[in-house]
């Protein structure tokens, strides 16, 4: 199946500046550092990686809720890096994003009917109400809440309805493209089943493209169809899912894959990285990961990898495989 | 121990009542805090009187009675007459129509205005956030009262200019303390989740961060209006506010200093009124906090 692309992003870097010394700051924090991948219309594309990588600030990039300061993000063809906020808002129609918390991403002095209808207030303000009502209700039905609740407030749910109740507000736009932040991560392990769930049934029936980050590699195999590996603010290995899966090439994904635990598997080889997490600020030079990798060579401390197209749709960046 | 008793039975509350509407919740609360309660009731006691107090008062406010004047209280002039022999009772009855409008007023004025500033500094910060904080501490460089009667005393004095001078010196507190909590709210998820899909400041401003900030003005609502019934009755007894020979509690201590020594009564009750009324006003401002916002406790 020939799928077209959604979105490219080409070289994405995001600074945030350090402490500010008179008029210049001390330094950066490079939390994405020259990002690309592409997202096909229709897939799932997963953003894995540990805390601090810029899994949650690539969401933003793209949602634009943060400036990017180089690269370029292109929807459907259309650069938004650098596009004014009046434009921007046209495409922020076509994504919507859900985010972490539950508990604190819904407004909690707004009825849960003004909250999902928000949106339609926002981009459509000349719908009439009984018409955005209408929607919100389908859109509630489907996700699993039903009318009796319309006119409670975020803090009588539960944290799955909340995240049902952002899913539902998330699709009353009819967006192409869901950012999906953590979107189960802070639920119990049986709700976050059923979310994923509807995410799923929501994709076949509304025709969606996600976006879908997460630090839960269990989650992410679950749902998406493409994985990528963050490390240090760049990606260290794209691939569909069963590639990566059965055939992991970054040492990185390899320790990843090795730390889900597997059950009847005890006696499995670990591999467990030694140190810390280097700090973004002050990134090591060539590969970032030489500094914890099993295999580092001495290239690895000089060079940068490349991406290296290893199979059909898995690219990794390693020395290993050049 | 009090404090602990109550924020225990908060979360209690929160949890076992999850269906129960936020005024509900705010009322089971606040029923428990009498000296709060009955100052509420004092002041809605007070409010009636501001409604019906020209239908109940015994006799006319201003109507002078040269037979009787500066006659203790005693039946039928049950807290004395004045000097004129116009009936004390009723003339500290219209005084809470003129006290209570004139302060709620002018805290009204510099609530609106206040707020509005205060969200737009924590919003926006930079150099708008710079600005308004620095002009208001220029005027909370000010004593309050000098700075109304500077006020005044460029506006000439009145009523009108009573609550425009009251107003003024409002507008910094309720500026700093909205800016505070919008500062704390914009950080919050929802609002980067409304920035995400797109709604635009104002609507964020208005929509999202100002209901936030709501339990916050009401508490400063209230202890502000005990101030400024206190500060627009001594603008009155300096003879810049209300008219000297108006029933305001102000003026009526300023006519009647000079008889305090051989007729109490005409500063005495004046006087309790606008103890009392201030002091209902700050416990009830208290009790709504401990109920409203229990993090600024203490």
């Amino acid at each position: 199946m020939t799928q077209s692309t959604l979105i490219e992003v080409k070289g994405l870097t995001k600074k945030f500046p350090l402490g500010k010394k008179w008029f210049k700051p001390n330094g950066y924090v490079r939390a994405v550092d020259g990002l690309d991948f592409t997202i096909k219309k229709g897939e799932t594309f997963g953003l894995v990686g540990e805390s601090g990588c810029g899994k949650s600030t690539t969401g933003r990039l793209i949602n634009g809720l943060i400036e990017a300061n180089e690269g370029e993000i292109l929807f459907d063809g259309q650069n938004l890096v650098g596009l004014p906020d009046s434009q921007w808002n046209s495409y922020r129609k076509r994504m919507q994003m859900i985010f972490q918390d539950p508990f604190a991403s819904l407004s909690p002095r707004m009825k849960i009917k003004d909250i999902v209808i928000e949106p339609l207030d926002v981009h459509y303000p000349k719908m009439p109400k009984s018409e955005k009502l209408e929607k919100a209700e389908k859109l509630l039905e489907i996700c699993g809440i039903s009318k009796f609740h319309w006119n409670k407030y975020p803090h009588e749910f539960s944290g799955g309805q909340r995240q049902r109740i952002s899913i539902a507000r998330s699709l009353i736009l009819n967006p192409e493209l869901i950012i999906a932040d953590e979107a189960v991560s802070a639920l119990d392990v049986s709700i976050q089943s059923q979310v994923l769930n509807l995410l799923v049934d929501l994709q076949v029936e509304f025709d969606l493209t996600y976006l879908f980050i997460s630090h839960d590699l269990s989650v992410v195999e679950h749902i998406s169809n493409r994985i990528g590996v963050m490390y240090l603010g760049d990606l260290v290995e794209v691939a569909s899912k069963e590639q990566l899966f059965k055939n992991p090439k970054h040492p990185y994904t390899q320790s990843l894959l090795s730390s889900i635990p597997q059950p009847g598997k005890q006696d499995r080889e670990k591999i467990i990285l030694k140190g810390e997490i280097p700090s973004a600020s002050n990134p090591p030079k060539g590969c970032k990961f030489h500094t914890r990798c099993p295999f580092a060579m001495d290239i690895c401390r000089k060079e940068i990898p490349e991406n290296i197209h290893v199979d059909d749709d898995h690219v990794v960046a390693c020395h290993l495989y050049s | 121990m009090e404090n602990k008793y109550v924020e225990m039975d908060l979360n209690e509350e929160i949890n076992s009542d999850k269906t129960e509407n936020r005024f509900l919740e705010f009322w089971k609360l606040f029923r428990r805090k009498k000296p709060a309660l009955y100052s509420l009731y004092f002041i809605l006691l007070l409010l009636v009187l501001v409604v019906a107090g020209q239908y109940i008062t015994p006799f006319d406010h201003s109507e002078p009675n040269y037979s009787n004047i500066l006659s203790s209280p005693s039946w039928p002039h049950v807290f004395g007459t004045d000097e004129y022999g116009r009936d004390v009772l009723s003339r500290v009855i219209a005084g809470t129509k003129i006290a209570l409008t004139v302060s709620i007023s002018a805290v009204l004025i510099g609530a609106i205005a206040g707020t509005i500033l205060g969200l737009v500094s924590g919003f926006f910060g930079k150099w708008i956030d710079k600005a308004i904080m620095r002009f208001c501490d220029i005027l909370f460089a000010f004593p309050d009262l000098i700075l109304a009667i500077g006020i005044v005393a460029i506006l000439g004095p009145g009523l009108q200019n009573v609550i425009i001078a009251i107003a003024f010196f409002s507008v910094p507190s309720f500026a700093r303390i909205v800016r505070s909590s919008t500062l704390e709210v914009k950080e919050l998820l929802f609002v980067e989740s409304a920035k995400s899909m797109g709604a635009s400041k104002r609507r964020i401003v208005f929509k999202h961060i100002f209901p936030e900030t709501i339990p916050v003005i009401i508490v400063y609502f209230t202890m502000n209006v005990g101030t400024a019934i206190l500060s627009a009755a001594s603008l009155s007894f300096l003879g810049l506010g209300a008219e000297l020979s108006s029933p305001d509690w102000g003026a009526m201590l300023s006519m009647g200093r000079d008889y305090i020594g051989t007729s109490f009564h005409i500063v005495f009750f004046p006087g309790l009124m606008i103890f009392l009324t201030v002091l209902a006003f700050n416990i009830l401002g208290d009790g709504l906090r401990d109920v409203l916002d229990p993090k600024t406790r203490d």
